[in-house]
């Protein structure tokens, strides 16, 4: 059996363009390179069309009406256009307050943050250790002055998969308006915007194997929910998202996620057998811990901390997989991961954390490769741990007195 | 980040890795650092009876630098005497391992990995 190294592993960073998206993207590169908005010609026309299509296919996968589509440039942005947009848009009626979860992506954190410096105030809910939002607790962070609710359906390094229904019936009641990224579910997860009580969802393209660069963001018409666009020019995108259409990228789009809606079931199951044999070949290692709830999960996703093993040797030790760390390097020291915090994660676990990311081109061959490296590197380090020693002899570490520095 | 050469070779294939018996009285061990802090050193040396250092054992949870400043010491201090070992100085071990700055405390904290074992076996030696 031969692997090649690195093997990917993070697949919720960023996937691969599957060549059958390349493939019909190219075309509208170099031939079909009309403007869609060009209307007096059929260069205009074709990409017009193309678009149209692929606005079709993206509607499909969520089971919405193509005209409740938005092209934008990415999650990023259809998070910041939702979130600002709809705050802005009803603010003046509904009040200046927002809902959001400590465990949400910086996109929409700091698209919240951005609207306090503007005058708005945030509550930003702790989850529960699993990761989930406990909805009384959400309940009880509603005010009346509460205009925007924002959670996310997946979370991006836990994978967890939040209850959706539940919180937008509760925004429903309390006539809130409820955004949900989806950057990390389309593929995934089944969405139905039909009988989602959604009113605002955010979509990415290379999530889903296709192109970076573009996304989309779902914008309810029944009941229709405004947003004051973000981005101002030529009143593309029902004036919503002014620019020109890049007709490759979401040609791209459209194509990635019409593969994801003819194969995302049979995918999924064959992904759940490969993430279930990586979870039973780690937990063959002592001292391992599963962040976030296994049940409410993607099976994509296996986010895990080593105890005793230090985050920046751990890194070091495994560049033959490519895969997340529970740390971010910045340039002084090392940060745990906001999200474990979160989850009340101490630094140490949180450190001591990798995020496995499985996806559509990850082999049985992969996995076993990634066993047998994470149980040898693991080993090693922890022959080289006081720690883990300690712990073998039975001390009770967090009873120490340990000479800070 | 970007390792040097010598930190790698460190990392890969520490030197001195172990447990030496430390109710031994000829042994001294030295403890620093806290997990929080994301470094733990274990340092043990053991004397002879003309008082040199004949063995270094040392465990590390840390990152690559740390575990590197600590196998090098291992190595620096065979042969020689408390009082030698005792002069090693941390810009020393910077220097040897070309550490960068964010990486100095991992050297100031085997300077003090040394000087805890040391004063654990002066400790422990009738005077």
């Amino acid at each position: 059996m031969t692997v090649h190294t690195p093997i990917y592993l993070d697949y919720s960073a960023t996937t691969p363009v599957d060549p059958r998206v390349a493939e019909k993207m190219i075309p509208y590169i170099t031939e079909h390179f009309g403007n869609p908005a060009s209307r007096s010609h059929s260069f205009g026309w074709t990409a017009e069309q193309a678009v149209e299509e692929a606005r079709d296919e993206v509607a499909k996968l969520v089971n919405a009406d193509p005209r409740e589509i938005v092209w934008t440039s990415g999650a990023t942005e259809s998070n910041n256009l939702a979130i600002k947009g709809a705050a802005n848009f009803y603010s003046s009626t509904k009040g200046k307050h927002i809902i959001t979860v400590q465990t949400e992506h910086k996109a929409v954190i700091d698209a919240v943050r951005d609207l306090e410096r503007q005058g708005f105030t945030a509550t930003y809910l702790a989850p529960e250790p699993n990761g989930l939002i406990d909805l009384e607790k959400f309940k009880a962070a509603i005010r009346p002055d509460t205009v925007l609710a924002s959670v996310m359906l997946v979370n991006n390094e836990i994978g967890v998969i939040q209850d959706i229904t539940a919180i937008g019936n509760i925004c429903r009641e309390n006539n809130i308006i409820f955004h949900v990224d989806a950057a990390q579910a389309t593929g995934k997860v089944a969405i139905d915007l039909e009988t989602l009580p959604v009113d605002l969802m955010s979509f990415s393209a290379h999530k889903t194997y296709g192109p970076k660069g573009v996304g989309a963001l779902y914008v309810r018409r029944k009941p229709r929910i405004r947003i004051e666009a973000q981005m101002h020019g030529g009143g593309h995108e029902r004036g919503m998202r002014s620019g020109t259409l890049a007709t490759h990228q979401i040609v791209g789009m459209g194509e990635a996620f019409r593969l994801a809606r003819l194969e995302m079931q049979t995918e999924n199951l064959e992904i759940l057998r490969l993430r279930d044999r990586l979870l039973s070949g780690l937990e063959e290692i002592d001292e391992v811990y599963v962040n976030g709830d296994m049940s409410q999960r993607v099976p994509h996703n296996l986010n895990i901390s080593f105890n005793f093993v230090e985050g920046e040797s751990l890194i070091m030790a495994v560049k033959d997989i490519a895969v997340s760390s529970g740390s971010a390097c910045t340039s002084a020291s090392l940060e745990p991961s906001y999200v474990l915090r979160a989850l009340g994660r101490s630094d140490e676990l949180a450190h001591s954390s990798i995020r496995f990311s499985i996806g559509r081109f990850t082999t049985e061959e992969d996995i076993d490769y990634t066993i047998a490296l994470m149980k040898g590197k693991i080993g090693k380090l922890r022959e080289l741990s006081p720690l883990w020693e300690m712990h073998l002899d039975g001390i009770d570490l967090s009873k120490v007195e340990w000479t800070a520095h | 980040m970007a390792y040097s050469d010598k930190v790698l070779d460190h990392y890969e294939n520490p030197r001195n890795v172990g447990t030496l018996d430390k109710n031994d009285p000829n042994v001294g061990t030295g403890m620093v650092g806290a997990p929080a802090c994301g470094d733990v050193m274990k340092l043990q040396i053991k004397v002879n009876d003309s008082g040199i250092i004949e063995d270094a054992k040392f465990k590390t949870y840390g990152c690559g630098s740390a575990i590197a400043s600590s196998s090098l010491v291992t190595e620096w201090l065979k042969g020689k005497t408390l009082d030698q070992a005792a002069e090693i100085k941390n810009s020393a071990i910077a220097e040897e391992l070309a550490l960068p700055p964010v990486k100095i405390h991992c050297s100031v904290l085997a300077e003090d990995a040394i000087k805890a074992a040391v004063a654990d076996l002066k400790s422990k030696q009738p005077a």
